[in-house]
């Protein structure tokens, strides 16, 4: 699972009101490499949440020289670009779990695949 | 390919039809491969991205990443949702570039809204439209599903599903669960006239504004007939294969009469009571 998922990622269960944002607990992470597209990463970069994205990178010990608050003038600056695109298409969960903030619901990540499938009290 | 044997939703439940045998055949059996990749390509034409851009896309029922892969290979981004395990493991092996999830889709798109730049789904959707569980109301499913799909999806999105219907009742459930979600749009029906190559999509759109794409294999019909299929409630009559009306029906009656006119016989006027039906004691 990468990081750019994670970040759109909420749980659906039934009468939670606050699924968002899923906390990471990674047990096995992985660093691939992936085609940098400056156009995809500052067309991707109004659709985050931003504080969700850099609170991941900690948590998965990732975060390098990400800066906390989006920088004005991303389009331009491909450092800031490259490190964004590093953190959410490069940085992949393979095996832990993510807990829904509201009820605590765990839904494990096996093989880099969250398993979002819900029992029947929950759909 | 479920047109001609029997429907493999009748056989049982996705995550259970597709089981590791089942799975190997989309990374083996070549002509399977080919025709999901020619109705992805189709798929995504008709998602009409804009040109050049690279998006972020959804794959419902992704499967073993046959879509996914042209995607991939149209530069896009994609997050891929199955419910089968063994499927997803052999998008695995494949090395898929896409983001997989396991899940049911007609649990809902676990999404924030306006995630998405288009949603692609390729011989998926009919799963929906039957119960594997007691618990299951198809329309409820299809309902949930649509709905929290217009929410992740952009304004201005469409998604295109590619899908073997079973009957007219299946597909006008589909479209009504989808006009109920606030989707707008239709059916694309691609060389309507060939049982073979006849190939379903439907195209939604999230935005008002949205010109519903021609089918293919059109050209050589008649202008006047539509190549869209238009949802009515009403059953299709089929005239009979020889060209004449099937015996003692309206059309029938009327033929007769004609007939009878040509050759200077004397025949009652047609009126709205010329082959009403009858009670049956007379």
């Amino acid at each position: 699972m990468k990081l750019l998922t994670h970040n759109m990622l909420t749980s659906h269960v039934k009468g939670v009101t606050k699924g968002y944002p899923l906390l990471i607990k990674a047990t096995e992470v992985k660093v691939n490499e992936v085609e940098f597209n400056p156009k995809f990463v500052c067309r991707m970069i109004p659709k985050l949440e931003w504080s969700t994205l850099v609170q991941a990178a900690d948590q998965l010990g990732h975060r390098e020289e990400l800066p906390g608050e989006l920088v004005p003038d991303y389009e331009k600056n491909e450092d800031f670009l490259k490190k964004v695109h590093r953190v959410l298409l490069e940085v992949e969960v393979i095996e832990g779990c993510l807990q829904c903030p509201e009820s605590g619901r765990e839904f494990p990540i096996s093989k880099g695949i969250p398993n979002m499938l819900l029992n029947e009290d929950e759909a | 390919m479920a047109s001609s044997c029997r429907r493999p939703e009748h056989t049982g439940p996705p995550d259970v039809f597709y089981n590791e045998e089942e799975a190997k055949k989309y990374s083996q059996n070549s002509r399977m491969i080919e025709i999901q990749t020619q109705m992805s390509e189709r798929a995504v034409e008709l998602l009409n991205l804009p040109e050049g851009q690279a998006c972020y896309l959804l794959d419902v029922g992704c499967g073993s990443g046959l879509s996914g892969d042209y995607l991939t290979e149209e530069g896009h981004h994609w997050v891929g949702v199955d419910i089968s395990t063994a499927m997803l493991d052999v998008a695995l092996d494949r090395e898929v570039e896409g983001d997989l999830l396991l899940g049911d889709m007609g649990q809902g798109m676990p999404f924030r809204p306006g995630t998405f730049d288009g949603c692609i789904s390729i011989s998926a959707l009919q799963w929906l439209c039957n119960a594997d569980k007691r618990s299951h109301s198809p329309p409820k499913r299809l309902y949930t599903f649509f709905s929290t799909l217009y929410s992740s999806l952009a304004r201005g999105c469409r998604a295109v599903f590619q899908l073997y219907p079973e009957n007219s009742e299946q597909l006008e459930l589909i479209t009504s669960q989808a006009m109920r979600a606030g989707f707008t749009g239709g059916m694309v029906v691609d060389y309507p006239n060939s049982s073979k190559a006849k190939k379903f999509f439907l195209c939604l759109f999230t935005g008002g504004t949205g010109v519903l794409p021609k089918g293919l294999g059109s050209e050589t019909s008649d202008r006047t007939v539509a190549n869209q299929v238009q949802y009515s409630g009403q059953r299709c009559r089929f005239n009979n294969m020889k060209g004449k009306s099937a015996k003692k029906g309206r059309d029938w009656i009327m033929e007769k009469k004609e007939r009878r006119r040509r050759q200077g016989k004397e025949v009652r006027p047609d009126t709205k009571y010329t082959g009403r039906q009858r009670r049956p004691h007379f």
